[in-house]
């Protein structure tokens, strides 16, 4: 499996980057490198493991149903850039 | 159904439903609707860096509950995953959802449209968390120029069930959706209530020239909160794909949103670019592994649901209109159940509910569950009637007497001087009285006209207040006319 340039702009262009053309470039050599190091796996024979949900051995971590306080206005609003009234506020919202 | 004589339409839903729970699914912030703007907020559901997130017990109950009243399989493993995408009704760019392993498998319910029978397919069910509120400054959200964010929605457990593209027609989509959401409130692991948006239906619908087995192109419209919208908009979403396939273009496959004041779909976003959520298993969240022995003990749980209980009602007499109008919501079915307990005629009992029960609380907007009449003081009156010590008349006096000031039959009836006069006695006296006072009508019964009889009953009904036991009254005046 190889990366393309393509493949390197549609990634970036979902997580909303911008990349100079000498970084595109760049990227897909990383990112084939990567890539090209972790197909050592498909080497191994996998057929009788179990796919990895989480990397931790443990499942069923679960809590009660029991309110505990929240934290006030000020503090949830402490590190937002801009907020009015209580709210947060975000400019205006592109949807395409 | 047939749109334009050419095209079917195929439609499959999405629908979100909030699940009951005191907490949110992720962290112990409440979930009771409405509060101040982000004050039902932690570092967990603000997604603040280094929070940790903790599953809900009460939500895979809920989840788990539902699935099997909607027949689905309950998978013995089960994960979560982050989908992610950008926009701000999550403060996390992504939402905590289920993709490749959801807790509920295929499952399925059955609808009746025009009395046909049809099984709608349940592809899945998965958990998520819901999303924040967006206060947009425009008027709509095309044209605002910054929003405002609550999040005190977000991080409030869902469960997202997928059906089959089984619905071919706006009636059978309506069914699919009312059956739905009536066996959710009989298991009440929601409250269903619409207008707080506790329940969200999305829309995919497709047409495809009749005859044809492969799928048109769909639409999704996202976010409809009512039966009566989700007709509207397919009535215009159907409409609108049928003249662009009259055209002979072609639909264009995409995000769509309901203008309710237009009572238009809008375009949103084009499908294929924007869809790619790019799901990773969620780290901060261990799987969950669901022993049959949970999968039982929720079972154990599950209430007599509501094809369950029509069939029940219509076993002790009930017609299958009726005993669907007293299963329409679980608190009337409650309700008729908690009185049959000590009413046993259930026709009798079904046509007092249905009827002037029903009428009272209507017209007070009062919820049953409200009702101030309780189940067991609704029987007591109708045993009233039974033991002839009111008339079925005088009790719907008395019902609306109960209404108004919560006091049992008895007492109303004692207070009032309501109980029926069936001394014998006592009746023929004021009989006497009505025949002489009305020697014409007595000339006219004898002399043939059957009718004046009903006027000399309605003039002793008059003369006693109507309490005089009607049948009484009937065989004594005969007697004294013969």
């Amino acid at each position: 499996m190889s990366i393309s340039r393509e493949d390197v702009e549609y990634v970036a262009a979902l997580a909303r980057l911008e990349l100079t053309e000498q970084e595109t470039q760049e990227y897909t050599e990383q990112l084939n490198s990567i890539l090209g190091y972790a197909a050592m796996l498909e080497k191994l024979d996998t057929s009788d493991v179990v796919p990895t949900a989480h990397a931790v051995p443990l499942h069923n971590v679960l809590r009660e149903d029991q309110v505990k306080s929240s934290i006030n206005h000020d503090k949830a609003l402490k590190n937002a850039p801009d907020g009015e009234e209580g709210f947060f506020r975000v400019p205006k919202i592109s949807l395409t | 159904m047939v749109v334009a004589n050419k095209y079917e339409m195929v439609c499959g839903l999405e629908v979100h439903v909030e699940l009951q729970t005191k907490t949110k699914i992720f962290c112990g912030c409440t979930t009771e609707f409405g509060g101040d703007q982000n004050t039902h907020v932690c570092p967990v559901c603000l997604g603040m860096p280094g929070a940790l997130p903790v599953l809900n017990r009460e939500v895979v109950d809920y989840a788990i509950k539902a699935g099997l009243a909607l027949n689905c399989e309950i998978a013995e493993f089960s994960k979560f995953d982050r989908k992610n995408y950008f926009y701000p009704d999550l403060s996390k760019n992504y939402q905590t959802s289920q993709f490749d392993l959801p807790i509920c498998g295929k499952g399925g319910l059955e609808i009746e449209v025009d009395g046909e029978k049809k099984w709608i397919g349940i592809t899945r069910a998965h958990m998520e968390e819901d999303a924040g509120k967006l206060v947009h400054s425009g008027d709509t959200i095309t044209t605002s120029n910054a929003s405002s964010v609550d999040y005190n929605r977000a991080g409030v457990p869902l469960l997202e069930i997928v059906s089959e593209p089984d619905m071919r027609s706006i009636p059978e989509v309506l069914a699919y959706l009312e059956k739905l959401v009536q066996i959710l409130e009989y298991t009440e692991v929601s409250d269903c209530r619409m207008e707080q948006g506790s329940v969200r239906f999305d829309i995919n619908v497709s047409l495809r020239p009749i005859g044809e087995t492969a799928f048109g192109t769909r639409t999704e419209t996202k976010n409809l909160n009512s039966f009566s919208s989700v007709r509207r908009c397919m009535e215009y979403e159907i409409a609108r794909q049928a003249r662009v396939l009259d055209a002979g273009e072609k639909v264009v496959q995409e995000t769509r949103t309901w203008d309710e004041g237009q009572g238009i779909t809008l375009a949103l976003r084009s499908k294929e670019e924007a869809h790619d959520y790019r799901y990773f298993p969620e780290p901060d969240l261990t799987p969950l592994i669901i022993d049959r022995e949970w999968v039982e003990r929720i079972r154990q749980t599950l209430p007599e649901l509501p094809a369950e209980r029509r069939a029940r009602l219509q076993g002790i007499g009930l017609s299958e209109y009726d005993a669907g109008v007293i299963t329409q919501s679980r608190a009337l079915s409650d309700f008729f159940d908690a009185a049959l307990k000590s009413f046993g005629d259930a026709k009798t009992l079904a046509n007092w509910v249905m009827g002037d029960v029903m009428r009272l609380l209507n017209s007070n907007q009062c919820p049953v569950e409200d009702s101030p009449i309780s189940p067991k003081q609704l029987a007591e009156l109708l045993e009233l009637i039974d033991k002839g010590t009111i008339s079925g008349k005088i009790a719907k006096t008395v019902l609306e007497e109960m209404y108004a000031t919560g006091k049992d039959a008895q007492v109303i009836v004692k207070e009032k001087g309501l109980a029926q006069i069936s001394d014998e006695g006592a009746l023929l006296g004021i009989i006497d009285g009505v025949l002489a006072a009305n020697p014409q009508s007595v000339e006219d019964y004898r002399a043939g006209k059957d009718r004046a009889i009903g006027f000399l009953v309605g003039q002793i009904m008059k003369a006693t207040k109507g309490q005089a036991n009607p049948g009484l009254v009937n065989r004594l005046l005969k007697e004294k006319l013969s």
